[in-house]
């Protein structure tokens, strides 16, 4: 039985998009001479290289359904009343192929390509007595990355940490893409008392530092919703749609603290198209507004909404782990570079010290962020060479 | 120019308000203070007298927005948003809901520790990111250049938690520089605040130096800067004497609009380093549930932004005289 969580549908509509512009691009326009201008610089396409093998990862952890439980001989267990019983658990495409690694569990501390733990403990010894020893692992040189305390493979929980990040770094934007558009162009278009609300609206909002405001949004509201791990039937779950998720929470309290930004950029942009002398014409024209909103307005801001989206990728992927941190971002049981970091941070005064669990987390982020980075001052420079220099 | 700047302190008056009622409706009305009350009080001493009892203590046991038992004024003053929330735009405070603590006292006490790394941290940070700005834009389109954009990419990248995790462990425990947290009164604070400082500094290297550096390129394609050229003026010269100057407007706008935070400190540097700033404080009230002063730190911060703007607006009168007062 599929599982769907409200975050999917980011990650599919994402996927959509992505389908949507390299259709786009292959029609002649405006994204067709953008696309040129970016495959001509070779360190960004290597980099959107990397980014869709991240997208790829997180995609695969998105489909997800839990397994029929079976009979002793076989057959699907069913209750008293004939429904088909699944397991709790819900196990995504990347769970599947990675099973080895998900179902590998250890002890404990194991160091990357190990065969024994990494911590004594009492063994007993070929001659019958005990002693304290290196056990052998259950799976030795199995955990490329080594185990974490509690024995998970460290390099299974970065790549569960994939589909936070992208879904943290690409759908806080989309979540708020519409409202933005539509408040930006409203103000910008109409002008006047309406223009003057929407200003006030996010001069307000945007006077509450981000931090400060998710941490009281957090506060206040984190404390419910799915956050991993096994689905229990009835208050989270709806059938296969699990609406109340903690990461979507997240999403879209990030948003609302960052869709202020965005909606300034569009209101001065419509402020600016509403005067040229094509909207101007089709005015004359007798266009009506809605008219001229969606056809010569949106799209125009619509680069905007791109550059924005890029460039705010990395900051959120950057800013999820910190919130995590705090304790204030997904839940422990989701898999998130940010827990791996809290964990981490007692790891390095044991002695030895134990550094596989920090430098996973910190070489999967990097890999992310940093292509995020160049790919986004790629895109931006082809999309508006103006705002190079911002 | 006095007039101009009361009217923007009057432009401001409104938003004030706006946050005070924003964050009112978010703690009284989203989460009712029953709400609070349960999550205060843990699952197992949830009773309806508990709820009721905590409330009272704590002074939330009066509506939220509108008294309609209460006659005439009393209709809205008898409200926990009158008596909680409107005292703060005159910097009231109230008590804490865990320990009862004073918390404007508090916040007078505890700024002085978030200052002490703050202020060094900012000063150093600008200056060493103007400093290395200046110097990719004086080589500028070398590889000098370009490897340091590369550089600054590169830093930028990285999570400000692996800078903290890192300086720590390489410089305090590894090489045993310094003190790898803690606090202490005066001056013997100083060999706690070295480390800090340092990361405080490289955590903010890679996007300051990229911005600052835009922003003298910009001004160093522009006509008035190849005239200076024209007329015989050495690179150096041209760069910090007139670029430098008109890079100013720009580089204000970042840099004064964070000055007022300077108080209320980092959240992550401070509970990292043991320090009892104002950050710690925040992250304390947060790991706690102490809904009061992480309202009183919203609430504060909010008016620091505003004040940070309306600062940043005045200066912009002060370096740029064509700014009208408009």
């Amino acid at each position: 039985m599929p599982v769907i969580l409200a975050t999917d549908f980011i990650v599919f509509f994402l996927a959509g998009a992505i389908v949507y512009f390299a259709i786009a691009v292959r029609k002649d326009g405006a994204a067709a001479s953008a696309w040129r201008e970016i495959r001509k610089n070779r360190l960004a396409m290597a980099c959107l290289a990397v980014l869709a093998l991240y997208f790829s990862v997180a995609l695969l952890d998105s489909i997800r359904y839990r397994d029929p439980v079976l009979r002793e001989d076989g057959v699907q267990a069913r209750t008293e009343k004939g429904e088909a019983i699944y397991s709790a658990q819900s196990l995504s495409l990347l769970d599947r192929a990675f099973e080895g690694m998900r179902a590998n569990h250890e002890k404990t501390y194991s160091a990357p390509f190990a065969k024994h733990l990494f911590v004594k403990e009492n063994v007993e010894l070929p001659d019958g007595t005990t002693g304290r020893e290196y056990a052998p692992l259950k799976h030795p040189g199995a955990h490329w990355l080594g185990t974490d305390k509690v024995g998970d493979d460290v390099l299974f929980n970065a790549m569960k940490g994939v589909r936070t990040a992208v879904v943290i770094g690409a759908g806080t934007t989309l979540i708020i893409v519409p409202f933005a558009i539509f408040f930006g162009v409203v103000a910008g278009y109409f002008g006047g008392v309406l223009d003057d609300i929407v200003q006030y609206i996010y001069t307000t909002l945007a006077s509450i530092p981000g931090v400060l405001l998710i941490v009281a949004f957090m506060l206040l509201f984190g404390t419910s919703g799915y956050q991993g791990g096994l689905i229990s039937e009835g208050r989270l779950s709806l059938g296969v749609f699990v609406w109340n998720d903690r990461l979507f929470w997240l999403a879209l309290i990030l948003g609302i603290t960052s869709w202020t930004d965005l909606c300034r950029l569009i209101r001065g942009e419509t402020l600016k198209l509403r005067e040229l002398e094509y909207v101007q014409a089709s005015r004359a024209f007798g266009v009506s507004r809605p008219g001229i909103i969606y056809r010569h307005i949106v799209p125009n801001v619509m680069h905007l909404v791109l550059i924005t989206f890029v460039l705010q990728f990395s900051a959120l992927v950057l800013a999820e782990a910190i919130l995590s941190y705090i304790g204030i971002g997904v839940g422990p049981q989701m898999g998130s570079w940010g827990n791996m970091i809290n964990n981490s941070r007692l790891e390095l005064s044991m002695d030895p010290v134990v550094w596989w669990n920090l430098t996973a987390s910190f070489i999967f982020m990097f890999g992310l962020v940093l292509p995020a980075n160049i790919f986004g001052d790629a895109v931006r420079d082809a999309l508006d060479p103006r705002l190079r220099y911002r | 120019m006095l007039s101009y700047i009361i009217r923007r302190i009057l432009y401001a008056v409104p938003i004030i308000i706006g946050v005070n009622v924003l964050t009112a409706l978010l703690f009284f009305y989203v989460n009712t203070p029953d709400d609070m009350a349960r999550q205060v009080l843990g699952e197992k001493n949830v009773t309806p007298a508990a709820i009721e009892n905590w409330k009272r203590d704590h002074g939330y046991d009066l509506p939220a927005f509108v008294n309609t038992e209460e006659p005439g004024i009393k209709k809205v003053t008898e409200t926990v948003f009158f008596q909680k929330s409107v005292p703060l735009l005159w910097f009231d405070f109230g008590r804490s809901d865990r320990n009862n603590i004073d918390i404007g006292q508090e916040i007078r006490t505890r700024m002085w520790a978030s200052l002490a790394i703050s202020v060094p941290t900012f000063i150093a940070a600008v200056s060493v990111n103007l400093f290395f700005a200046m110097m990719l834009a004086y080589y500028r389109a070398t590889y000098i250049d370009i490897w340091g954009v590369v550089l600054a990419v590169i830093l930028m990248s990285i999570s400000s938690l692996f800078y903290i995790i890192g300086g720590q462990f390489i410089l305090g425990k590894l090489l045993k520089l310094f003190p790898i947290s803690g606090y202490d009164a005066g001056l013997h604070s100083i060999k706690f605040l070295v480390l800090p400082i340092i990361i405080g500094i490289i955590a903010a290297i890679g996007g300051g130096v990229r911005f600052y550096r835009t922003v003298f390129l910009e001004e160093i394609n522009k006509d008035y800067v190849r005239t200076a050229r024209a007329k015989g003026l050495t690179e150096g010269r041209v760069l910090f004497k007139h670029a430098l100057k008109n890079a100013m407007i720009p580089v204000l706008t970042n840099v004064v609009v964070s000055i007022p935070f300077l108080f209320t400190g980092s959240l992550i540097l401070e509970t990292f380093f043991a320090i009892p700033g104002l950050g710690s404080f925040t992250i304390n009230a947060i790991h706690s549930q102490d809904f009061a002063i992480v309202r009183s730190m919203v609430y504060l911060g909010s008016i620091l932004y505003i004040i940070g703007l309306i600062m940043t607006d005045i200066s912009y009168t002060l370096v740029d005289p064509r700014v009208r007062f408009e």
